[in-house]
């Protein structure tokens, strides 16, 4: 499939582009020969060799109709997209289940060094996050730029070379924790190595979508890819700004950042809450505002709020990222700005959140009978819920309890499973089946089991963190009567165990409900096509059927 | 009107992406760079010391092992935080980290002072398998640093980095970086005595893991638990008293105000 859209042309030079990558890949594995950087030197080498001998044995097979490819969509990169997404969703999350039983029953560490809750911690986060959540945005974006442009993207190759150049970091990433290498700086954890070819790939993306927006044959460029545009490109100031290092030589993996202390502390913090913000938040409410919509097939509510959501979460996310270091050694000043701009930030929010909620009006029979509607609704309502935490928990006096317990874990994973998992569940249903054409998933019962798994895993799973952080929290602080601390740590340790296996057993129903998932959308695509006649019309020329969908209203 | 304006720059493109650059800038740029402008953001202590090669490959350890996912190194000026752990921690006690290890959660207890809290005996012990020493805990067992030999030909390398991004280490210092990390836990080498010629009187030589025919990760890592909170003395002195924690019932009535900081 990944070939035959390419003609002989296009073939050679993606051979060039795997040749150039080997020969990094050779580099590395000469220069790092003593060091772990020559196992990663290795690695790329043989995923390059493989990727040239696949392309050569497929060099001469059928070439497509040039002629026709202003009037398609070029699909093929989000479906492998939409499939990597959801085998890092299931590995995300498996390490995820696990690192949380580690944590309850410590043997699981097996005394194995890439085992340890260190290591593996860094493996669910990047996993899930830039793994799972990565992969959906990327194909997603595809996906919405065309349609809401109607117009093919702006290249053959450089799609592909974003989507597998992207897996290719995620895999040095994951690889590289379990090896022992990491900055340690917290979602931004990959090498020198890894964090420069990020950049290659991210530059290849944002001119990918930028030179598709500029096929548009629409005016206007459509709210959604206002979001996905943020994405990329803040994304990528942060990365690039928070990952200035230097290696210790170019043989060596290790690295020390050029930041420290207390400086090294803001950016870091800079960097990781507008990881949130506009990695796991702007990306996926472009998502949002293109596939509920569609699915509801109702106009998004607002043009008005929509322009006030998203200039609002631009500017103010910015400032946020203090509220991270609260009575820490960070200045005063810069501590009550980063709480006064999380307060303020509950307004762009809510007003998305609110947006989609309200697009939902007159829709509410279709939420009631459609797990896939629903998993967008309920999604938009963690959006709020979450929010609403977020600024509550940066307020100074609130962050005092909060702080350094569960109860932060808990307000990310409401976050993540609620909002960023429910939301691209929702959207992977939206778009399985109009990507294969086939006219619905395979299985809507099993829609529906996939939807209350991932519920009530993410319920058990809040709660329970909730309850420790807030208890561990009050523990730190109680005095007795004569003024001394009541409570030594390990009296609040031993108080977490029971939410520790509650919050593994939340984490492994949502697991669960994403093997469903998997299941059903393998036996989508294995199903026969939608005959020809009953199939919507998804061209560009065509002009779209259900277009005013996705059109804001005035 | 705002909305005339912007149906024109949702035609086009650069012109969008240029008006999400500059608004999403101005926040990073008026929180981050006074930072490095502001002389009072990091306090003066001139007994500072850098990290000797030895605690600078145990704190290497640290990262790679993951540490600092469930141990924090930042003591808050709250009351409560400064009675179990210490006095709060200052800027200039992670001035020379590249990068900052403050945390973010504290599955375990904060380290920032865990320095001479415990004898080295019980950190190898702790280290070995945390559940000997403190029954009920969640910890990993990190057996395998006491049977790695650490890698020093390189440390040289590492606090040439570390020189080329402001860390005062000389030249001197860079030259004998190797040997001063054998030195450093072999009190009775020829080697001990360049560590603290080079490093100070307080830095301590010590046969940290207990063994002294071979420098392992463990010797390392302890070595590093062991200087942190020790590099100077500043908090210790001049300091202010920390808050009060807000009271819960305050809290939960939402008239919790702060008390405007140090």
């Amino acid at each position: 499939m990944m070939v035959s859209q390419l003609t002989r042309g296009e073939r050679e030079v993606s051979i060039l582009i795997a040749a150039a990558v080997a020969l990094c890949g050779l580099a590395l594995a000469i220069a790092g020969r003593n060091d772990p950087l020559g196992v990663h030197g290795a690695f790329v080498l043989v995923g390059g060799v493989a990727l040239i001998a696949f392309l050569l044995s497929r060099l001469d097979s059928p070439e497509p109709d040039v002629s026709l490819r202003p009037s398609e969509y070029y699909d093929d990169p989000i479906k492998v997209g939409i499939a990597l997404s959801m085998l890092w969703a299931v590995f995300g999350m498996f390490v995820g289940v696990w690192v949380a039983a580690e944590l309850a029953w410590p043997f699981l560490n097996f005394d194995t060094a890439w085992l340890s809750f260190g290591r593996l911690r860094p493996a669910h986060t990047t996993g899930v996050i830039f793994g799972f959540g990565g992969n959906a945005l990327i194909a997603t974006s595809f996906h919405v730029v065309q349609r809401t442009s109607r117009a093919r993207l702006a290249g053959q190759v450089s799609p592909w070379f974003v989507l597998l150049g992207y897996n290719l970091f995620c895999f040095i990433a994951v690889s590289g924790y379990l090896m022992g290498l990491t900055q340690s700086k917290e979602y931004a954890e990959p090498e020198w190595y890894a964090d420069l070819w990020l950049v290659v790939v991210w530059v290849t993306y944002f001119v990918l979508y930028l030179r598709t927006i500029a096929r548009r044959k629409e005016p206007h460029i459509y709210v959604a890819n206002w979001y996905f545009m943020a994405f990329i490109v803040v994304v990528a100031i942060l990365h690039i700004v928070n990952n200035l290092a230097i290696p210790v030589s170019l043989g060596h993996a290790w690295s020390y950042p050029i930041w420290s202390g207390v400086q090294d502390a803001m950016v870091q913090w800079w960097y990781g809450h507008n990881a949130v913000a506009f990695f796991l938040t702007a990306g996926f409410l472009g998502m949002m505002y293109y596939y509920l919509p569609k699915r509801a097939e109702r106009p998004i509510f607002s043009y008005r709020l929509s322009i006030l959501s998203f200039w609002g979460i631009t500017f103010f996310y910015m400032w946020a990222g203090s509220h991270h270091l609260h009575y820490t050694a960070l200045p005063h000043w810069v501590q009550t700005l980063g709480m006064t701009f999380s307060i303020m930030l509950l307004v762009p929010s809510w007003a998305s959140a609110g947006n989609a909620i309200l697009t939902l009006n007159g829709a509410w029979h279709k939420v009631r009978d459609d797990a896939t509607l629903r998993f967008m609704f309920v999604a938009a309502v963690f959006y709020g819920l979450s929010t609403f935490e977020g600024s509550f928990l940066a307020i100074r006096p609130v962050n005092s309890l909060s702080h350094y317990t569960d109860w932060t874990v808990g307000h990310v994973h409401a976050g993540a499973l609620g909002w960023v998992a429910l939301i691209t569940f929702g959207s992977i249903y939206t778009l399985v089946p109009s990507l294969w054409k086939r006219e619905r998933m395979y299985s809507a019962a099993l829609v529906e089991v996939h939807f209350w798994l991932a519920l009530i895993g993410t319920l058990i799973y809040v709660f329970a963190m909730w309850n420790s952080g807030i208890v561990q929290g009050l523990m730190w602080r109680t005095y007795t009567e004569s003024g001394t601390l009541a409570y030594s740590f390990l009296d609040s340790l031993v108080a977490m165990y029971p939410y520790y296996i509650a919050r593994t057993l939340g984490g492994f129903l949502f697991l669960l409900g994403a093997i469903v998932g998997c299941y059903n959308i393998w036996m989508t695509v294995r199903a026969s096509p939608a005959a020809a006649e009953t199939a919507p019309k998804d061209l560009p020329d065509a002009r779209w059927a259900e277009g005013t969908a996705t059109t804001p209203a005035e | 009107m705002a909305e005339l304006f912007h149906r024109k720059i949702e035609r086009t493109a650069i012109g969008f992406v240029l008006a999400i650059i500059a608004a999403a800038s101005v926040g990073g740029i008026i929180e981050i760079a006074p930072l490095f402008t502001i002389d009072e953001t990091v306090e003066e202590a001139p007994d500072m010391r850098p990290y000797t090669p030895l605690e600078l490959a145990g704190r290497n350890v640290y990262m790679r092992e993951g540490c600092y996912a469930c141990h924090s190194q930042m003591i808050r000026t709250l009351r409560d935080d400064v009675d179990r752990y210490g006095p709060y921690s200052l800027a200039v006690e992670s001035r020379y980290d590249h990068p900052m290890l403050w945390g973010s959660k504290r599955t375990g207890p904060d380290l920032a002072r865990i320095g001479g809290k415990y004898s080295d005996i019980w950190h190898v012990a702790h280290l070995t398998n945390p559940r000997d020493v403190v029954p009920q805990s969640n910890m990993p067992s990190y057996p395998w640093l006491a049977r790695t030999s650490l890698r020093t030909e390189d440390l040289g390398l590492h606090l040439k980095a570390q020189q080329q991004i402001g860390v005062p280490y000389t030249d001197e210092m860079i030259a004998n970086a190797a040997r001063d990390a054998l030195g450093q836990a072999l009190p009775d080498s020829d080697y001990a005595a360049g560590v603290q010629e080079r490093y100070g009187d307080k830095a301590q030589i010590s046969a940290f893991d207990g063994v002294t025919t071979e420098l392992t990760e463990m010797d390392a890592l302890v070595a590093y638990l062991q200087v942190l909170g020790t590099l100077t003395d500043a908090a210790y002195e001049n300091t202010v008293a920390p808050e009060e924690a807000p009271d819960a019932e305050d809290l939960a009535a939402g008239s919790a105000t702060t008390s405007g900081g140090r």
